[in-house]
């Protein structure tokens, strides 16, 4: 479902990454590519699953596979998680992303990471806080005190994230 | 209303130099000059309404119903002749006070049509208010016409371009929503350029066929250029009656953006399209070289090109300018208006386009403005900029309807207005369907067919082709009153019919309407990530896609920009806070406005929230102004909501005064509502809350206001800062949440 040109371009692209050519990226390859995104190491923990160290070409595909626009476009993220092709839908990824631990709920220090990375020396620590707190707060419905995938995903439901984590490349 | 009146006088001032007692001071210029100021008036020597400067000269004229206004039985102002001897106890100075006075009336009568409109709910929801106004036109054409027997106002295209389009595009690229905007922004250049010379072009050379296959009469004498001319002005989508018109219907806000940035950028292919036709027909076609017309396609570039630089240019001016106006805060909305008109003003004066800049104008200052003037005089633009932009709104619809009835004007022929109708019509759909189909495959959210169809029938033509079909000169443009009554005929249609069926046909086809969000902080904190996500995605695929642009832009913005045009107090802070303030600050709101006692509440230290009992009330809200882009809601006017079912059950837990306080509140939806301001009812209701209180508890209220104060100042004391003075230049210092809070209590 891609393209044979694009899968060239990307194989290119995976070799310019791969420093040392050894045919498989390692997480600090990716890491140096975003140097300057404030989440980057975040960004790149959340493509790796747990105890993965290397990356090679088909996985570097489908993981960008994952931010292919999808043809229902229209509706809201009502993709679920396909496991016979291990694609995950966006928000899933976008969860990974603060659930560092994977234990499938966003611990209020987990939270507190991504915002301090974020924010960096913008705000205070208290300030920090406050924000977090409110954020669980918010979308906190199960009165646990961290927000699970499904309290994620209704926080945002209003905010189409299918259009939102879509970027064209793969057609 | 300022900016008139301001202009008004600064240009009678000349005139009324020699005023000495009783004189007349109009009647000067009015003999001595019967026209010509600038390039935009009419050659017909009819009497128009009393404009500033321009038309002022003229509406001296001491014809009988001038002073009518909208009164159908005025007298005909006597002239007071000086009768020499005896003092007069009172004197009748009419011609003294004409020309404000007949503005005041008509603005007058402007307003107090919208209040009778509103007094009908029923009515308001399905008829639109445009329609209303123009009927209203109509009737006051008719009324004044049968007083008179002659037409004495009409909409003056300069009064139009100088004021009252502005008054309407300054305030809608003001509160563009700028990240919307931008995102969208292929789409709408493309419909804006090659959609509007598609129309044009089409339009003008089917109606030439159509004249040479005899359809139009031989009467309208009109020739290809002509037909070229006309097809140019008649194509252009108007920002007004798409204001007026999608402001009712309240369709997704993607959509709307489309519709409603091309209306306003394809301004220059207007502008363009116009000069250079009228300059061909001038010339006379035959005349006509090749280096013409490549001198038009490089007149586009410069004119849109110019345009969006003078609107940023005065953009940069204006955030430098709001940087240093801390002493003077008082005049900050001054600035603003001042610098977004002069934007527009420039561009008109080098014949750019006028509209672009002062759009751009608008997109590029406001980040800057909003987040450097106090807030106070965020509410003053806010409200005045909506209060100006409404009453234009309506005094240009009330004209359309008055000048229709001057049947002096136009000429009619029935194949010409039918064509036209038909073609403008065929090609608009054509042209959206076509776009469309390329657009597709660039768009990461396809349009789809619902999309297509609102968006052809959203083309409306409004009052811009009118002022440029009068503006015609009907010596080189024999069919002139030919085409002033077709371009009637053809707004006419599209804003009252159009107008009228566009709601149902919305429902109908069931398209996504805007949605009611309340801003939450679970969203600010994603939309970021995701943002980087995608920045990081593009980065590791090695694309340099739109993100990658944006991303860099924020950082030029923040690393150069920023440091230029914001106050240092303000530069440090973080967007994110910012936000999260708002939506605090709404919370509080929000429990005053349930009745509830803010000291019991201060005690929960408002950033965190703590207790349980005062988080139901988030979900029962006033929208605060959100001012940060991402994500907004374009609905321009109430919308009255059933608050949903959680806020009832909220309501049932909470008790106490909810039966003698405002019931939770229907949503406002903030940023395009001409009709309302959800801060200013809030603090009113607030006061009103208070008063309560304070009729009932005055003792208490008292000591508690101490016990408040000092709880503020601990509340102060533990997020570090310290002054209570808005202007503090501390980092990091929450300025809006201190002026806010001091303006609940105080």
């Amino acid at each position: 479902s891609v393209s044979a040109a694009h899968l060239l371009r990307l194989h290119q692209r995976f070799q310019l990454l791969d420093k040392d050519s050894s045919g498989s990226l390692r997480s600090e390859d990716l890491e140096a590519a975003l140097s300057e995104n404030p989440i980057g190491v975040r960004i790149v923990g959340a493509f790796f699953q747990l105890g993965q160290e290397m990356v090679d070409f088909p996985s570097f595909v489908r993981i960008l596979a994952h931010f292919r626009p999808t043809e229902k476009n229209r509706t809201g993220d009502g993709v679920q998680p396909d496991p016979g092709t291990q694609m995950k839908c966006p928000s899933s990824v976008a969860f990974q992303l603060y659930d560092r631990d994977r234990d499938g709920k966003i611990s209020r220090t987990e939270l507190l990471q991504v915002l301090r990375e974020m924010l960096g020396l913008q705000v205070t620590e208290e300030q920090l806080q406050s924000i977090a707190e409110r954020a669980i707060q918010e979308a906190n419905l199960d009165r646990d005190d961290t927000i699970c995938f499904d309290e994620f995903r209704k926080s945002l439901e209003k905010v189409n994230i299918n259009h939102k984590l879509s970027v064209r490349f793969l057609e | 209303m300022k900016m008139l009146l301001l202009g008004l006088l600064l240009l009678l001032l000349p005139a009324g130099a020699e005023l000495s007692g009783s004189a007349a001071p109009l009647r000067g210029p009015a003999h001595a000059s019967p026209s010509t100021p600038p390039r935009l008036l009419l050659p017909q020597p009819a009497l128009e309404r009393g404009a500033p400067g321009v038309a002022s000269a003229r509406s001296a004229e001491p014809a009988g119903g001038a002073g009518g206004g909208g009164g159908p039985g005025e007298p005909a102002a006597a002239e007071h002749p000086h009768h020499g001897g005896g003092y007069r106890v009172v004197q009748w100075e009419w011609s003294y006070v004409q020309t404000p006075y007949v503005i005041a009336i008509w603005l007058l009568v402007a307003s107090v049509a919208k209040i009778l409109f509103h007094l009908s709910q029923r009515f308001t929801t399905v008829v639109p208010e445009s329609c209303m106004l123009i009927l209203l036109g109509l009737v006051l054409g008719g009324v004044v016409l049968i007083a008179s027997k002659k037409q004495l106002y009409q909409l003056d295209p300069a009064l139009f371009f100088l004021f009252l389009l502005p008054t309407i595009v300054g305030d809608a690229g003001y509160f563009m929503p700028a990240r919307l905007f931008f995102d969208n922004l292929g789409a709408i250049l493309t419909y804006a350029v090659v959609g509007t010379l598609w129309n044009a072009f089409c339009t003008g050379f089917c109606l030439y066929a159509a004249k040479l296959l005899g359809v139009i009469e031989e009467r309208v004498q009109a020739d290809l250029m002509d037909f070229l001319l006309f097809g140019a002005l008649i194509s252009a989508v108007d920002p007004v009656a798409v204001l007026a018109v999608f402001e009712e219907v309240h369709v997704n806000e993607m959509l709307f953006i489309i519709v409603f940035g091309e209306s306003l950028l394809n301004d220059a292919v207007t502008v363009v399209l116009y000069k250079v036709y009228i300059s061909f027909v001038e010339v006379g076609p035959q005349n006509v070289q090749m280096a013409d017309y490549f001198k038009g396609v490089a007149s586009f570039l410069i004119v849109s090109v110019g345009g969006t630089l003078v609107g940023l240019v005065f953009a940069v001016i204006l955030g430098f300018i709001t940087r240093f106006t801390k002493k003077v805060r008082i005049i900050e909305p001054l600035f603003v208006f001042l610098l977004v008109y002069l934007a527009y003003l420039t561009a008109e004066l080098f014949s750019l386009s006028a509209i672009l800049s002062m759009t751009f104008c608008g997109i590029g200052a406001n980040k800057y403005v909003e987040a450097n003037i106090s807030q106070k005089s965020r509410t003053t633009v806010k409200y005045t900029m909506k209060t100006l932009a409404s009453i234009a709104e309506t005094i240009i619809f009330i004209f359309l309807g008055i000048s229709a009835v001057d049947k002096s004007k136009w000429a009619w022929d029935t194949g010409l207005v039918s064509c036209t109708l038909v073609f403008i019509l065929l090609f608009r759909a054509v042209g959206v369907v076509g776009q469309t189909w390329v657009l597709n495959r660039f768009r990461l959210v396809p349009l789809d067919k619902i999309d297509q169809v609102v968006m052809s029938y959203g083309g409306l033509r409004g009052a811009v082709a009118f002022a440029l079909v009068v503006l015609l000169d009907a010596e080189q443009v024999k069919a002139k009153d030919y085409f002033v009554a077709t371009t009637i005929v053809v707004v006419f249609f599209t804003v009252m019919f159009q107008g009228l069926t566009i709601k149902p046909l919305v429902k109908w086809l069931k398209v996504p309407r805007s949605t009611n969000r309340k801003p939450t902080i679970n969203e600010e904190i994603h939309e970021r990530a995701f943002d980087h996500i995608l920045t990081a995605v593009e980065d590791i695929a090695g694309l340099q896609g739109y993100h990658h642009w944006r991303d860099k832009w924020e950082q030029f913005d923040k690393n150069y920009l920023s440091k230029l045009l914001l106050r240092k107090s303000v530069y440090r802070k973080s967007e994110l806070w910012e936000a999260y303030q708002k939506i605090n600050i709404r919370d509080a709101i929000s429990v005053i406005d349930q009745g509830g006692n803010v000291l019991t509440s201060a005690r929960l230290s408002l950033p965190s929230m703590a207790s349980r009992a005062s988080f139901p009330e988030v979900t029962n809200v006033t929208n605060y102004l959100r001012e940060n882009g991402s994500g907004v809601c374009l609905d321009l006017q109430v919308i009255d909501n059933v608050p949903g079912s959680k806020v009832e059950e909220d309501m049932e837990t909470h008790h106490v005064l909810a039966g003698n306080l405002y019931k939770p509140r229907r949503r406002y939806q903030s940023h395009y509502s001409r009709h309302f301001m959800p801060l200013g009812e809030q603090e009113r209701q607030d006061r009103e809350v208070f008063q309560r209180n304070m009729r009932s508890r005055m003792e208490t209220f008292k000591s508690t206001r101490h016990k408040r104060h000092k709880k503020e100042r601990s509340l102060k004391k533990h997020r570090g800062s310290d002054t209570k003075d808005e202007g503090g230049d501390k980092p990091r210092r929450n300025v809006s949440w201190q002026d806010k809070a001091s303006q609940q209590l105080v």
